[in-house]
């Protein structure tokens, strides 16, 4: 472990084995005893549990209303980053606080405050039911939800891209007569390419982890507006222990899957663009 | 917050500082007062002035787009940011206060309650100064020295981040839980884990595990090693070299470190639900029981704890924002 050090500053022996100890004890038995529990299933038995209608609609709800509330996330994102970065207006600095209200808003906070907004008497429930929408306690609830959570992706990834673009490439590109559009849209928006996927990643597997501020709004209808973590703790509270660890992997797979692709990614936006 | 004395990094190092001066310039040219929306670079079109002059502006300022785009683009992104931040936040305090000043300490003082706000910060100083010490000894291991599989070492502390909060929950009943691996030792020495208050700061603990060691790593690889080895060369101890040396160097890195994880200690949900069970006044925190309240239609009680949490949210907000500035001047050259 300590091949290539050559630093003279003392304690690297100790401070690494506490670190390593203690990460093992938090963090990585506990995750190992989710996989070593999977094991412990025949493979008929885990393909039962996934393949079975309520969990395959449950993992369907969650990821496809995390991708379109992601979706949402990188085109509303886009245009927020852009506000904030391109343009002064009143109240700026306060609203780039408020995007990270998010992170920081405790889950079962938003999700009570998001369904009393969205109640067939809320403030914008109110009027939305009236044109015949209902979010609140459909799978449109869950859509909001999840655009609420994912906000500070897009948003927080592309901002320092987008402060730190070289301004001489949109001046050359002007001064070779290319229209405004032109330039934004062939030559800003691909140089932000690897932020923006970034963004749309992260809050993709922020939206299908999340559990706090969806299931006060989501309804929670079997096979219709369930999500996979609430499935997780269903089944917990059956005593089904097998098919709740089942679920949890396929999970935890996925977003495994999906940090890679965002290791990947920041390599790939490294080397496009170098700092200067 | 002082708005205009103190520009953080970003906006020095922006291009649209520069763009000010043209924008500042037009203005100047013609004569009307200062515009509401200042665009970055180029001016706003009067009605009088006609499109012939903004188009020379245009021409000028290529780095901006017309003005009933930066318009739209500034409208969209505040009607977005209002509906789905501003308008939730400003509901709970609402909500908390519908019925009167009284209801809602009424509800504040009520036993359930203040023994969640008890348990809650029985937690999140339990897992806060855990993670605390963990981060610091984390940060120097992996900023101070070289070694093979660090980056490996950094995503694995990261891995809590991308876990459901469920699944924190879940890991730690399959260890604990009656049918757990060490379900029937614990349950053989009278040792109550699970529903209790140790699995509720063990769950917290993995989810708020990377954001102290977090936020030092990359300060403290930038802050190098030549002020602790003179220090070390010199004769002081490692206890002393880093007290005296790299302590005071990292002290706000640290605070926003601990203050983003007591934020999400103090609000964590999902986790601290599975592992918790439920014990009215023994094993709720203020989430747990925000969520009870809301599901019995208490609703005024409901979003009355929910509205410290809220304000809780804001002022680490502020302070964070605040931490920023100060973390980015530094950087400054």
């Amino acid at each position: 472990m300590s091949a290539g050090r050559r630093s003279t500053l003392p304690g690297f022996g100790l401070t690494m084995g506490l670190t390593l100890t203690w990460l093992s004890l938090i963090v990585l038995i506990p995750l190992a005893g989710l996989f070593i529990k999977t094991f412990e299933l025949s493979p008929d038995q885990f393909w039962g549990i996934v393949s079975s209608r309520r969990t395959l609609s449950a993992l369907k709800v969650s990821f496809g209303l995390s991708f379109a509330a992601a979706a949402v996330n990188l085109v509303m994102g886009t245009i927020v980053v852009w506000a904030l970065v391109r343009y002064r207006f009143p109240g700026r600095r306060i609203f780039d606080a408020i995007v990270d209200v998010p992170f920081a808003l405790p889950t079962a906070v938003a999700g009570i405050a998001l369904t009393a907004l969205f109640a067939d008497k809320g403030w914008l429930g109110a009027p939305l039911a009236q044109l015949g929408i209902k979010v609140a306690f459909t799978p449109i609830g869950i859509f909001v939800a999840m655009i609420f959570i994912g906000i500070p992706f897009v948003v927080r990834t592309v901002q320092p891209v987008l402060i730190d673009l070289d301004p001489e490439i949109e001046e050359a590109a002007a001064s070779l007569g290319a229209g405004r559009w032109h330039i934004v849209t062939k030559v800003i928006l691909p140089s932000l390419a690897p932020a923006l996927l970034t963004g749309l990643a992260l809050a993709f597997a922020r939206a299908v982890g999340e559990y706090g501020s969806v299931i006060f709004i989501a309804g929670n209808l079997p096979n219709v507006s369930e999500i996979a973590p609430l499935l997780i703790v269903i089944r917990l509270s059956e005593f089904r222990y097998a098919d709740a660890t089942a679920i949890a992997v396929i999970m935890l797979v996925a977003s495994f899957v999906i940090i890679f692709a965002v290791n990947r990614l920041q390599r790939w936006t490294q080397v496009r663009a170098p700092t200067h | 917050m002082s708005m205009e004395t103190s520009l953080p990094r970003t906006e020095l190092t922006s291009p649209v500082g520069r763009g000010r001066i043209a924008s500042s310039d037009a203005i100047r040219v013609r004569g009307d007062g200062g515009p509401a929306i200042d665009g970055s670079s180029s001016p706003q079109p009067s009605p009088d002035t006609g499109g012939n002059r903004a188009e020379r502006a245009a021409i000028k300022n290529p780095r901006s787009e017309p003005h009933f785009v930066r318009i739209a683009i500034i409208t969209i992104a505040i009607a977005f940011l209002s509906i789905f931040v501003v308008l939730p936040l400003i509901l709970v305090f609402a909500q908390a206060f519908s019925k009167g000043i009284n209801a809602y300490f009424a509800a504040l003082s009520d036993p359930e309650a203040l023994s969640a706000i008890r348990l809650t910060l029985l937690v999140a100083a339990i897992s806060v100064s855990l993670n605390l010490v963990f981060g610091v000894i984390a940060a120097w291991a992996i900023a101070k020295f070289e070694f093979a599989g660090k980056t490996v070492l950094i995503s694995l502390i990261d891995l809590p981040f991308s876990v459901s909060p469920v699944i924190s929950g879940l890991v730690f009943v399959l260890l604990f839980g009656a049918q757990g691996f060490f379900g029937a030792f614990l349950a053989s020495h009278g040792v109550q884990v699970l529903f209790a208050v140790p699995g509720i700061a063990l769950a917290t603990l993995f989810v708020t595990f990377p954001f102290v060691a977090r936020a030092l790593i990359p300060l403290m690889q930038e802050q190098g090693t030549q002020e602790e080895e003179a220090a070390i060369s010199l004769g002081a101890s490692g206890l002393q070299t880093f007290f005296r040396v790299t302590l005071p160097n990292i002290k706000w890195g640290l605070l926003y470190g601990v203050l983003l994880c007591n934020a999400r200690a103090m609000g964590e949900f999902g986790a601290v639900s599975v592992v918790s069970g439920h014990v009215r006044g023994l094993t709720n925190t203020m989430p747990l029981l925000v969520e009870i309240l809301y599901n019995e239609y208490q609703f005024v009680a409901s979003f009355a704890v929910a509205s410290l949490l809220a304000m809780l949210a804001l002022i680490t907000l502020i302070a964070k924002t605040l931490l920023e500035r100060r973390l980015d001047e530094r950087d400054v050259p």
